[in-house]
């Protein structure tokens, strides 16, 4: 079942036609915006420069910290009075990325959702849950829109709750259900617990974490579902940038939609299918906030083998992030958010690590911090006090709980060069 | 006055893990000191060991060079008679006294019995406990 099914089968000639048509076109949209205008000017290049679709490697990459440094508004290719939708992404320093839409970005990011859950088998008369929260992070109102689209009914359950949201699986009779793989987990477990009768389920699509093989069998063991990876960022919409098909073996990136490379993470040299880098996307159809080269931080391939359901080349399953940033449970979280919060606490060093942990199929943060030898009282109590004050900052700052344990000074690790304070134990 | 029965306590901040205990007791033997009492209280994976020994500031200093977290609790030592209801006589007579025990951990001579407590005001519970019929152990049999 397709939903367009010309731009999702289109390939060779006709699709390379339409892309650079389409890349032409978003390389003139850039141009409204003053670090693209500058980018072009400082590499020497104009837009005529971009004649075919290998000339973009003569196009600098755009990185996450060049959208920070935009903040708010700069990278907007349009004026205020025809934006639709604002999203922001979790910031570093307390400073968010913010993504905006026009009335054709949520059209065209609609779309694709709709061809997502099409491929998968979702259709009218499904009743489809979405658990993932609706406030500012796009996997909310983005699946939603999707979801409504093709005709389904769309219970927008939301975040928490969990013994709630199993009762509205029953009571409704929900069919499809999008949430994140952890929570995923979590919720079967609390079902089983609940002795509660899930067999109206038959898909689940879920995302915004890497998540094994083998929590896709346990999942589709217990809870009943064909389970779907959906993968997508805030930057290039949101979800549904790619999806895997009913073979369950890669993800459909739209390549009407999207210009895929695959690059080496330290040289930015482009690497051949089948060869493991970074994700780096220069999104076609986007009119608020055009990107060029936009460096994922994913890492993946491009898969050399065509797909059996007809659609176009296929990006291997997500491997994990070529930089730091940490996905817990479905949030993200750089470790110089962490090193912020504890500055701002004089109890405590300087040095941190941090784990990360899956334990009963949820993501657990555990930080390691120093005490400093001046706040010592020799009691108990002032120590769990301190405890809690490091918690409570930090989640106030992440938005997520984690774990404060105090070192004595000197015993964590000194790094020389770059450190490497996150120790992710999480096996995916 | 009061001073005499001060006891120097060492309260060493320490993580909860395995050989950490047997790290603290190296440091003690090769700083040749010798230990009179010890007390370990445990948090989530972080502990505050307690000790009384004969040398403090020399523990002390063995303990920093190390760079430990460590610092001086004021304690007193209190006799207890060796027999059942040592421990209820001297807890009893603190409590009539208005003295609040804000931790304490004991042991036993050949002769006697000691409680050591950490209370909110030493120097002012010594006053009270001198006159209440209760017998102070002095520093000197702690501290050298």
């Amino acid at each position: 079942m397709f939903w367009n099914e010309k731009m999702e089968t289109l390939k060779g000639k006709d699709l390379k036609e339409l892309q650079l048509k389409r890349l032409k076109a978003t390389i003139k949209q850039t141009q409204n915006v003053g670090f693209y205008k500058q980018m072009f000017k400082e590499a020497g290049i104009t837009p005529d420069d971009i004649k075919t679709l290998d000339d973009i490697t003569k196009i600098p990459f755009t990185k996450k910290a060049d959208l920070r440094g935009g903040y708010p508004f700069g990278f907007l290719a349009v004026p205020m009075n025809q934006i639709n939708r604002i999203h922001t992404t979790s910031g570093t320093t307390g400073k968010p990325t913010v993504v905006a839409y026009t009335k054709n970005d949520l059209a065209a990011w609609t779309e694709l959702l709709a061809r997502n859950f099409t491929m998968v088998g979702i259709k009218a008369g499904d009743i489809f849950q979405n658990a993932a929260n609706y406030s500012l992070f796009t996997g909310g109102l983005g699946i939603h829109m999707g979801a409504e689209a093709i005709g389904c009914a769309v219970v927008p359950s939301g975040v928490g709750n969990t013994k709630r949201q199993i009762e509205m699986i029953q009571d409704f009779g929900v069919t499809a259900l999008h949430c994140t793989p952890s929570y995923a987990m979590h919720l079967t477990e609390v079902a089983e617990e609940m002795n509660a009768d899930l067999s109206s389920l038959k898909i689940g699509c879920f995302g915004a974490e890497a998540w094994s093989d083998n929590t896709r069998r346990d999942l589709e063991n217990r809870l009943g579902v064909k389970a779907y990876d959906s993968y997508g960022m805030s930057e290039l919409f949101g979800p549904g940038v790619a999806f895997e098909c009913q073979e369950q073996d890669g993800l459909h990136i739209w390549h009407d939609s999207y210009l895929v490379e695959i690059i080496d993470p330290k040289t930015g040299e482009t690497l051949e299918a089948g060869e493991k880098g970074e994700l780096v996307v220069t999104p076609l159809v986007k009119e608020a906030m055009p990107l060029l080269r936009y460096r994922t931080g994913d890492i993946t391939m491009l898969m050399e083998d065509d797909c059996e359901c007809g659609r176009g080349q296929k990006l291997a399953r997500f491997f994990g992030r070529s930089d730091d940033m940490l996905t817990i449970r479905g949030i993200n979280v750089f470790p110089s958010q962490i090193e912020h919060v504890l500055k701002n606490i004089p109890d405590v060093g300087d040095q941190f690590m941090v784990y990360i942990d899956r334990i009963n199929h949820l993501d657990e943060m555990t930080i390691e911090v120093e005490m400093s030898k001046s706040v010592f009282s020799g009691e108990l109590q002032d120590l769990s006090r301190l405890q809690t004050k490091i918690m409570k900052a930090l989640q106030e700052t992440l938005t997520i709980r984690a774990r404060v344990e105090l070192k004595e000074p000197g015993s964590l690790p000194r790094f020389e060069g770059k450190a490497k304070r996150v120790i992710d134990r999480r096996t995916v | 006055m009061s001073e005499e029965y001060i006891i120097k306590q060492l309260s060493i901040f320490s993580e909860n893990k395995a050989g950490k205990l047997a790290a603290i007791a190296k440091i003690f033997l090769d700083a040749g000191i010798s230990i009179q009492a010890f007390y370990i209280a445990e948090a989530n994976n972080f502990g505050v060991v307690r000790a009384i020994v004969d040398k403090p500031e020399v523990a002390f200093e063995a303990f920093a060079k190390k760079n430990y977290v460590l610092k001086y609790t004021d304690v007193l030592a209190i006799k207890m008679n060796d027999v059942p209801g040592g421990l209820y006589e001297v807890v009893g007579l603190l409590g009539d006294l208005g003295i609040n025990i804000e931790y304490s951990y004991g042991y036993r001579t050949k002769d006697y019995g000691a409680l050591i407590a950490k209370v909110e005001n030493p120097a002012e519970a010594v006053e009270k406990i001198k006159n209440s019929g209760l017998e102070l152990l002095p520093a000197k049999d702690y501290n050298f």
